[in-house]
């Protein structure tokens, strides 16, 4: 007979696992990716799936419901910000007239041909 | 009256939830105290209409989610594999993407769902359009995302009672 709390184990291994993998990817993506705003979306494999499966994790091994309540409204409340942080920089960005790399050939306006 | 029996409600869920007392009845009436201090600002600041509590989206917006929740981690997997590949074959391309929606809310939970999604993040809003970056082609997809847009309109209220038309 498998207990539950086995079953419960492994499933927030496995959400633990995968999260911290995307957590790790999105850095990867950071690193590699070409200019700022190619590296913007590496970034949100990070805040997306990574806080997200973590979450999930945690929410399987919390003790009460009232902390997977709390958990619950921390995956919320990134879930709104997230988007918004992110569109802030974009547009500052864009706003002071930095320029993405465009196309397969990753060349900006106004590069030398 | 609406919105400000939507805004105490979630915030009486949010204090109970966050500090777990449910028969202490003094601090439990210090809780709805300070509910109803908080509602009395958000209404003397003139911040309860259709963007500080948006009703108009609400009770079709839960099942948005779900659905933003799958579009997402379809979007992981696709940045994710470009980030790991040994050559990453990135297109990156701006789209200009004109919004169905005709509420500020409405228009909020467009750009963010776009944004939110890995692989487009909105970079611009401009009267008419917003100015989208994408990562690839494949995810440079104008009608996903055009359908992504009617499906946040079909959230606004027909009959807009609530104002906050742009």
């Amino acid at each position: 007979m498998i207990s539950l709390d086995l079953i419960r184990d492994i499933l927030s291994w496995a959400l633990f696992l995968t999260g911290g993998a995307a957590v790790v990817t999105g850095a990867i993506g950071i690193v590699r990716f070409p200019d700022f705003y190619t590296r913007l979306h590496a970034a949100g494999i990070t805040d997306t799936a990574g806080a997200e499966l973590l979450l999930l994790g945690m929410m399987l091994q919390a003790p009460s419901w009232l902390v997977v309540a709390k958990l619950v409204f921390v995956g919320f409340f990134l879930f709104m910000t997230s988007p918004v942080s992110t569109h802030a920089i974009a547009h500052a960005a864009w706003v002071v007239g930095l320029r993405p790399m465009l196309g397969s050939d990753l060349k900006r306006e106004g590069d030398a041909q | 009256m609406v919105r400000t029996t939507v805004l105490a409600l979630a915030l009486a869920g949010l204090w109970l939830l966050l500090s777990g007392y449910f028969d202490n009845s003094l601090l439990l009436g210090f809780g709805a105290a300070s509910v109803a201090l908080c509602v009395f600002l958000a209404h003397r600041a003139g911040v309860l209409d259709d963007e500080g509590v948006p009703t108009g989206l609400m009770p079709r917006v839960f099942g948005y989610w779900f659905w933003l929740f799958i579009e997402i981690g379809k979007a992981n997997i696709v940045v994710a594999r470009q980030a790991l590949a040994i050559e990453p074959k990135l297109s990156p391309k701006l789209l200009k993407i004109v919004s169905p929606t005709r509420t500020n809310a409405g228009l909020a939970t467009f750009a963010n769902s776009i944004t939110l999604t890995p692989g487009t993040v909105t970079v611009d809003l401009e009267p008419g359009y917003m100015v989208v970056h994408a990562l690839t082609e494949a995810l440079a997809d104008e009608a996903a995302i055009d359908d992504m847009g009617r499906r946040v309109a079909a959230l606004e209220r027909r009959d807009n009672s609530g104002g906050g038309e742009r």
